[in-house]
């Protein structure tokens, strides 16, 4: 219980700060002070701001855990291509749409879009598609609230019962403190989580008796030692997940944060350091992950690695369903937690606890967009803002976010978390090809709201034929795929024991490249958007 | 040229990250407890820092702010 007392301190000053950032708004009625905290965000704060926005869950719990079943490949797959590709963007697109939103006054993404090729609906039809894909994060963060709050408290407090505390103060801060209130809380929680790291380190590996036995020993091993290769992962799908990190500037809540900066220049720390910060979480989380393996004192670690080792030996003969409750099982998404009970004294454990839990409420950013979205794309857009003012346009945009809190918690409460997981999945690859949007309307002058309307289908329809296939053939067990097709020697779609891979490699890469074909073909042939519109945004 | 170097670096950069030559081992254990290949991709990290520090430094589109801040003036005297 003790490491429980120390989350809900931790959720009380997350509270506070919000309410704090609510008093020290400039204006409680102005759209862009409460969406945008008046574009007027510092240096620091935008740094660690944005990137706190983009770490979720994932990047303590999931990466761990996936490091645990899939050994230290998880870094380079997601971390250090992360690294490279996320700063990238952000240098080359996040300024300039900084720039524009300084300029003409843009909240949103749909903002510029619709400005940038003279459109309406069709603005309104990559809303649709950036909500829907956006969703699934907010639920999940409400479930990865109750799960963490029952594991730390020992299962004193229910799952129901924790899930209801994270949503009640993501809600709270985001509620009264809107853009400054998640900015600052975002602040906050990037510099726990980046302690995390290291202080999770130094405590497991002191309480392991150091790190070489541990790794000595998974090396003599065969199960354990192909963990310290990438031996298991094909290397087309390695290249293939350097395509997921697009998705980062794709994504509504992080484009909206590059519009919170004072100045242009505080961009340039964010671009620098963000490896750096990358590392300094993942390469911890990643270690450990692996290193879990040699914990062989820990019932709950020894079932993960029975379930792994049952499933690997046996999966080919068993049912779909008894193969997915062993791939349950083997899970490794708690073992930085069960490492921490193992190892860290109770005080740590329960500061090192708030720390995970400031990544798993990572769905305040998210809230914050769609209601920013909800009010300035749809609500404002169809004439609403004129009729009723901005006081009631903020209003609506404090409604949203309790509306879609409630509505995404009465939904974790009832749908299992797998559905959630596969859905996030799916929204990297969506949100990764619609990137080719943002590179189009900023860098070349010959794109068409056609274009952007093709590619907006064509990732809609990739994204539900995915999720229809893994759906209706199981995944196999671990080993070779099931193979539909091959042309030329190449396995053209197969079904692979984590997803779906189409000539091989993972389905994000043929969705990027025939996004941005779909948007080069269809702008030749459909007509521009006015002189006057190109030179707005193409004045040299 | 500085721009074509840069466009290079990055291009190498990311060639990079496939380190196919770190595929199948984990020898040497560097410190004695971390597989080549996780310290090798720890180090591009640390190169990916080394780039962007020199984007930063030598291709900063500083005329997008330039822009704003010329459009700033002329706003207010209009006002």
């Amino acid at each position: 219980m003790i490491p429980a007392i120390f989350v809900f301190l931790y959720l009380a000053a997350v509270l506070y700060i919000g309410i704090f950032a609510f008093r020290k708004a400039k204006s409680k009625r102005e759209a862009e002070d409460y969406f945008l905290a008046s574009r007027s965000l510092g240096p620091f704060v935008f740094l660690f701001s944005l990137f706190g926005t983009n770490m979720t869950a994932f990047a303590i719990l999931g990466s761990s855990g996936h490091a645990f079943t899939n050994g230290i490949v998880t870094f380079g797959l997601m971390a250090s291509s992360s690294g490279l590709v996320i700063p990238l963007t952000i240098f080359f697109v996040g300024t300039r749409v900084w720039a524009l939103g300084k300029k003409y006054g843009f909240m949103t993404p749909v903002q510029m879009f619709r400005d940038r090729w003279e459109c309406g609906h069709i603005g309104t039809v990559i809303f649709v598609a950036q909500s829907v894909l956006l969703v699934p994060y907010i639920i999940i963060g409400i479930m990865g609230g109750g799960t963490t709050l029952n594991v730390i408290s020992g299962g004193f407090v229910p799952f129901w019962f924790g899930g209801a505390i994270v949503a009640l103060v993501v809600m709270g801060y985001v509620f009264f403190g809107g853009m400054r209130g998640t900015a600052w809380v975002n602040t906050f929680q990037t510099i726990l989580f980046l302690l995390f790291g290291a202080v999770a380190i130094v405590v497991i590996g002191i309480g392991m008796g150091g790190f070489k036995s541990a790794a000595n020993a998974m090396l003599a091993s065969p199960a354990l030692a192909p963990l310290l290769t990438r031996e298991r992962i094909s290397p087309y799908y390695f290249f293939s997940y350097t395509f997921i990190p697009l998705s980062a500037i794709a994504f509504p809540h992080i484009l909206i944060f590059c519009l919170t900066a004072e100045k242009m220049r505080h961009f340039k720390k964010t671009v620098i350091f963000y490896p750096l910060c990358i590392l300094a979480i993942w390469l911890p989380c990643v270690f450990l992950g692996v290193m879990a393996n040699r914990v062989t004192d820990v019932p709950e670690i020894k079932a993960k690695q029975e379930a792994r080792r049952v499933l690997a030996t046996q999966g080919r003969t068993m049912e779909p369903e008894k193969r997915d409750e062993l791939r349950e099982q083997s899970a490794g998404d708690d073992v930085i937690m069960i490492l921490l009970k193992r190892y860290a004294p109770l005080w740590l454990a329960g500061i090192l606890g708030a720390g995970i839990m400031a990544a798993v409420m990572a769905s305040d950013s998210q809230i914050l967009a769609l209601s920013t979205m909800f009010t300035e794309d749809v609500f404002a857009f169809y004439g609403h803002k004129k009729r009723f003012g901005e006081a009631v346009q903020v209003q609506t945009g404090r409604i949203f976010i309790v509306l879609i809190t409630l509505i995404a918690y009465a939904v974790a409460l009832r749908a299992p978390e797998t559905i959630f997981e596969l859905a996030i999945q799916y929204a990297f690859s969506g949100f990764a090809a619609l990137s080719p949007l943002l590179i189009a309307a900023l860098f070349w002058k010959g794109s068409t709201k056609w274009g952007a309307l093709a590619s907006t289908l064509w990732v809609a329809a990739a994204v539900i034929a995915v999720a229809v296939f893994q759906q209706v053939v199981p995944a196999p067990a671990p080993g070779p795929s099931i193979v539909y097709g091959t042309l030329g020697g190449w396995e053209v779609l197969s079904r692979t024991p984590g997803g779906t891979a189409v000539f091989g490699f993972m389905p994000v890469v043929p969705m990027v490249i025939v996004s941005a074909l779909l948007m080069w073909i269809v702008s030749l042939i459909t007509s521009k958007p006015t002189q006057a519109t190109i030179a707005k945004y193409f004045s040299r | 040229m500085k721009r074509i170097l840069l466009v290079v670096a990055v291009a190498t950069l990311y060639i990079l990250h496939q380190d196919i030559w770190f595929w199948r081992t984990a020898h040497p254990l560097v410190f004695g407890f971390v597989p080549i290949g996780l310290f090798y991709q720890g180090c591009f990290s640390v190169a990916a820092c080394l780039l962007m520090w020199l984007l930063v430094k030598h291709a900063w589109p500083g005329h997008l702010e330039e822009e704003i801040e010329q459009q700033k003036p002329e706003e207010d005297r209009k006002h």
